[in-house]
């Protein structure tokens, strides 16, 4: 077991390209709610509050059009709801042994980056490393909305284009390793792209939102893997207690 | 700060933030069941690689660029290069690309 300020200080460290990533996309968030009207502290505190980049861009053009709240409240619940997947998956990957509370602050920080980071680590996940990872990609997000939004144009867009990857980079980077030495999840990743390719080629299956077809693919592959592929019990135990 | 507005981020992050925190805090124990639990294991690979792939190709300024970026990505991660390592090189691949 490692202590709980390595855990801190590894997810630190994993957390940089999070944040730079981060930074980008919410580049152009602050830039869209200067568009919109917004003030500075508007926009910062809609990103400090929310950690989300599609359910802030959709919220954005509801404030802009006066929606109701009812409508907001819709709206991202249907955006943001494959996070709600994504802590069913932490629940199980979470340390047993760490105090409950720690529930409630790993919550703030399940976003599709901290969650497919700390959901690969090896072995039990600490509260102590999604903190890290919160404590440099949320500061990223914040500041990345204030600079835009102050600014309108410090960075270059071609540099922004550039760090946009980043994110993708990272996601690349969590699941080609376990895929070299694994085949049921080399085919699952596999499987997963080409799917996804269709549900955004494909004209009636394109105009289901990201969102969406992020959460049908997930039950849908995620579901035939369990089926076909059952973990065998003693493998994940011998795995969890590395 | 007008306060309409700041009805509205209520709104916005109380739901988002719900929609985390309750499977989180709901499900205490560790489930049981072989197939539950294959699911959530294989959850973050599907969720990823559909997050991933077609829209990184769309991300920059154009298609080879991006091509050039997941490229690069791809093979860095073959050979276990850490996050930091890949993100970089890919968005540094993804920068030389688009000067031409």
């Amino acid at each position: 077991m490692h202590t709980k300020k390595e855990e801190f200080l590894a997810g630190v460290h994993s957390g940089i390209p999070i944040c730079l990533g981060y930074i980008a996309v919410s580049f152009t968030f602050g830039i869209m709610a200067k568009n919109a009207g917004l003030s500075v502290w508007e926009a910062v505190l809609i990103s400090a509050a929310n950690l989300t980049s599609a359910g802030q861009f959709a919220g954005l053009s509801l404030i802009v059009s006066g929606s109701s709240l009812l409508e907001m409240a819709a709206t991202q619940f249907v955006i943001n709801l494959r996070y709600s997947l994504m802590s069913c998956s932490l629940s199980q990957k979470l340390d047993q042994s760490a105090p409950f509370f720690h529930r409630f602050f790993m919550a703030y920080g399940v976003t599709d980056e901290i969650f497919g980071v700390s959901v690969c680590r090896e072995g039990p996940l600490s509260p102590f490393y999604s903190y890290g990872l919160i404590s440099v990609a949320a500061p990223g997000w914040t500041l990345g909305t204030f600079l835009g939004i102050v600014s309108g144009s410090i960075l270059p867009e071609r540099l922004i284009r550039a760090l946009s990857v980043a994110l993708y980079g990272m996601f690349i980077a969590i699941i080609i390793p376990p895929a070299r030495g694994n085949r049921v999840i080399a085919g699952i990743v596999a499987v997963s792209m080409i799917l996804s390719l269709i549900f955004t080629e494909v004209p009636f299956l394109g105009s289901i939102s990201s969102g969406f077809r992020i959460i049908i693919l997930t039950l849908l592959i995620g579901g035939a893997a369990a089926f076909l592929f059952p973990l065998r019990e003693e493998t994940e135990v011998a795995e969890d207690e590395s | 700060m007008n306060p309409e507005v700041l009805l509205y981020i209520l709104v916005m992050a109380g739901v988002t933030y719900l929609i985390r925190m309750l499977p989180l805090t709901l499900i205490r124990k560790e489930i049981k069941n072989v197939y539950i639990r294959s699911f959530l294991y294989y959850v973050p690979y599907v969720t990823l690689s559909v997050m991933t792939f077609p829209a990184i190709l769309t991300a920059t300024g154009s298609i080879y660029s991006a091509l050039a970026g997941f490229a690069a990505a791809l093979i860095l991660s073959y050979f276990r290069k850490s996050l930091i390592t890949v993100s970089l090189v890919a968005s540094l691949c993804v920068f030389l690309v688009e000067l031409f």
